[in-house]
């Protein structure tokens, strides 16, 4: 009794002067520091507190070198002429230049082309998706491919067939078929309607395989007892669809509706692929393409800097409008 | 509705379905069919309805085989900065959606916040600060400054942390219990969960770089260093006297993809089918 109380005597004494706590006085206490000192270590990289900022630390690191450096560089260089070894501050001089008629018509253009895709690129591979995944299709291992094919293309493959298929020849297939159906031979790439329609067309052709394989997973997931008891109450396939499946791919439909806003903005080659360098009339301009324009093309980059920072603010506003109405910030484990 | 009224229905849908799944493929036919005709005729006429049967060859690809070692360096280029792509990219970007949805952090809402507020900004406008780093580390003309941008890609973030947010909470506490440490939590138990994200975000991230476009334009220089999209697109531009290679160069850039596709495909049908990944 009197050794037991003098032990725990001495353990508080060694945890009040050296601050840790010694299992038994006999050991060697520095085989027990080499024993405490990894294991420390790995406790504290092991502890839930750290082991999230462990596993984001890949994105912390990139985004401060490639996100955020560029960025600030970027504003930075929107206050900016720069020419080769000459740069100066010019205050709001490029964004003041920003508002002409070029400017506008590319924003007309890609505003145009992110609502069609938008609504393209959405309610079709849902409706493919559902389809595919009901006991009313055949073939759907067929189908499925089919659909997804185009998306192994890329943009610039992709174009030159259309380019190919549309041309202004009387031979082309799309002429031909115009030609056919007894209508006149379409100059495509020539006017305004037509080359939105070409750019609206590769794009919804290219993705919207891609967008139905989002759904179609999404869909697996689907609890079948909402289908059995959605049938109890009498539900007709129109209304399970719309009360039922809608509501469960939700998160899927705000990830897809995101990402083709985006995409919608930052749209580039599908231009660049149907007529290079420049459009007739600016029919094919898109804000990107005027940065490239005038940033690369004209070696203007200050200049260029500010249309992406214009750009960056639109892209902002919008996402954020649509996340909100989607209500995409309310978390998952509510 | 009669049982004879649903049997139309389904026939029309079926017919349907099968004529949207041609014009689909139409293209990509076409373009096969296309890299058989001399390149003269394919130039006068675009792709046409009217083929004539003899007058199909082999000497587009004859030629790219013998005579375009440009396009087999592009090839090369092309497959080696797409395979380290999605290998990096599955890794770190799974990493990160995982920690954003299944772990309480400080900063947690703020860092998923970031990801969507990246996800917003068009590299398009980052691209010319960072073509001016990449010349500024003598990056220029190399793989690392292509592939460097893709690593951690927010796309892929905001996927998984979606999906993350669907997996059993409970296996992690019990994986705990059992002494698992987090990383192998998240190794052993939570990544193959997430097979069926993973599957789609290598055909998303694969594709993305085998397709990328403006980026490698600024910063691959040398032609030997292009890419294939940066490579035809050059056949695309000067006066139609390539059209050879680019015709059948196009139909065999398809391949890869295509076996990407068929090994992945078997990965989504076996990811979907594993258990606990309701949503």
């Amino acid at each position: 009794m009197a050794s037991s109380s003098a032990s725990d005597q001495s353990q508080l004494q060694l945890e009040t002067e050296e601050y840790r706590s010694p299992l038994s006085p006999n050991k060697d206490p520095k085989y027990k520091k080499n024993k405490r000192g990894p294991n420390k270590f790995f406790k504290l990289l092991n502890s839930k507190k750290v082991v999230p900022y462990v596993f984001i630390s890949p994105f912390i690191i990139t985004f401060l070198i490639l996100t955020l450096y560029p960025a600030i560089q970027g504003i930075i260089m929107s206050f900016q002429s720069v020419l080769p070894g000459q740069v100066s501050f010019i205050g709001l001089e490029n964004y003041s230049r920003i508002t002409n008629g070029t400017f506008y018509k590319a924003l007309t253009n890609t505003t145009i082309y992110v609502v069609l895709t938008v609504i393209i690129l959405t309610v079709i591979p849902i409706l493919l998706a559902v389809f595919l995944d009901s006991k009313l299709i055949k073939m759907k291992t067929f189908l499925r491919a089919s659909f997804f094919i185009p998306a192994l293309t890329s943009t610039i493959v992709g174009g030159m067939i259309f380019r190919l298929m549309f041309g202004e020849q009387d031979t082309a297939v799309a002429n031909q078929i115009l030609n056919f159906l007894g209508m006149d031979a379409v100059n495509w790439r020539f006017n305004a309607i037509s080359g939105m329609f070409l750019m609206v067309l590769l794009a919804s052709w290219r993705w919207i395989g891609v967008n139905m394989l989002y759904f179609l997973a999404a869909l697996q997931n689907v609890p079948s007892e909402l289908y059995e008891a959605a049938k109890i109450d009498g539900a007709s396939k129109v209304q399970q669809f719309w009360y039922v499946t809608l509501p469960q791919l939700k998160p899927i439909v705000i990830f897809v509706m995101t990402i083709t806003i985006i995409n919608g903005f930052r749209m580039f080659e599908e231009s660049f692929v149907f007529w290079e360098a420049g459009s007739p009339g600016n029919i094919g301009l898109t804000v990107v393409g005027y940065i490239y324009q005038q940033g690369i093309q004209q070696n203007d980059m200050g200049f260029g800097a500010a249309v992406g920072v214009i750009l960056m603010l639109i892209i902002f506003v919008v996402s954020i409008i649509n996340l909100l109405v989607t209500g995409a910030f309310k978390r998952g484990d509510e | 509705m009669s049982k004879q009224n649903h049997a139309i229905v389904k026939w029309i849908v079926n017919i349907g379905f099968i004529i949207f799944a041609l014009i689909a493929l139409f293209p990509i036919i076409s373009l096969v069919i296309s890299s058989f005709m001399p390149s003269s005729e394919l130039m006068r006429n675009g792709i046409s309805f009217n083929i004539t049967m003899e007058k199909l060859q082999l000497d587009n690809y004859t030629y790219i085989f013998s005579q375009a070692p440009e396009y087999w360096a592009w090839y090369g280029n092309s497959l080696i900065i797409s395979v380290v792509t999605i290998v990096l990219s599955l890794f770190f970007s799974s990493m990160v959606g995982y920690a954003l949805a299944l772990y309480n952090f400080k900063g947690r809402n703020f860092f998923f916040i970031l990801v969507l507020f990246i996800l917003m900004v068009p590299f398009e406008i980052l691209m010319l600060p960072l073509f001016q780093l990449m010349i500024n580390t003598q990056l220029v003309d190399t793989y690392f400054a292509v592939i460097l941008p893709m690593v951690v890609a927010p796309v892929a973030v905001f996927f998984f942390r979606q999906y993350a947010l669907g997996l059993p909470k409970e296996l992690m506490d019990a994986a705990r219990i059992d002494g698992t440490t987090e990383y192998g939590i998240f190794f052993k138990i939570m990544l193959p969960l997430m097979g069926p994200s993973l599957a789609a975000m290598a055909i998303l991230q694969g594709l993305s770089s085998w397709n990328n476009f403006l980026w490698p334009l600024l910063v691959l220089r040398s032609n030997d260093m292009f890419t294939l999209p940066i490579g035809l697109a050059t056949l695309l531009t000067p006066y139609g006297n390539n059209y050879d290679v680019l015709i059948a160069g196009s139909v065999m850039t398809i391949i890869p993809i295509i076996i990407l596709f068929i090994f992945f495909q078997r990965y989504f049908v076996s990811g979907l089918t594993v258990g606990g990944v309701k949503g």
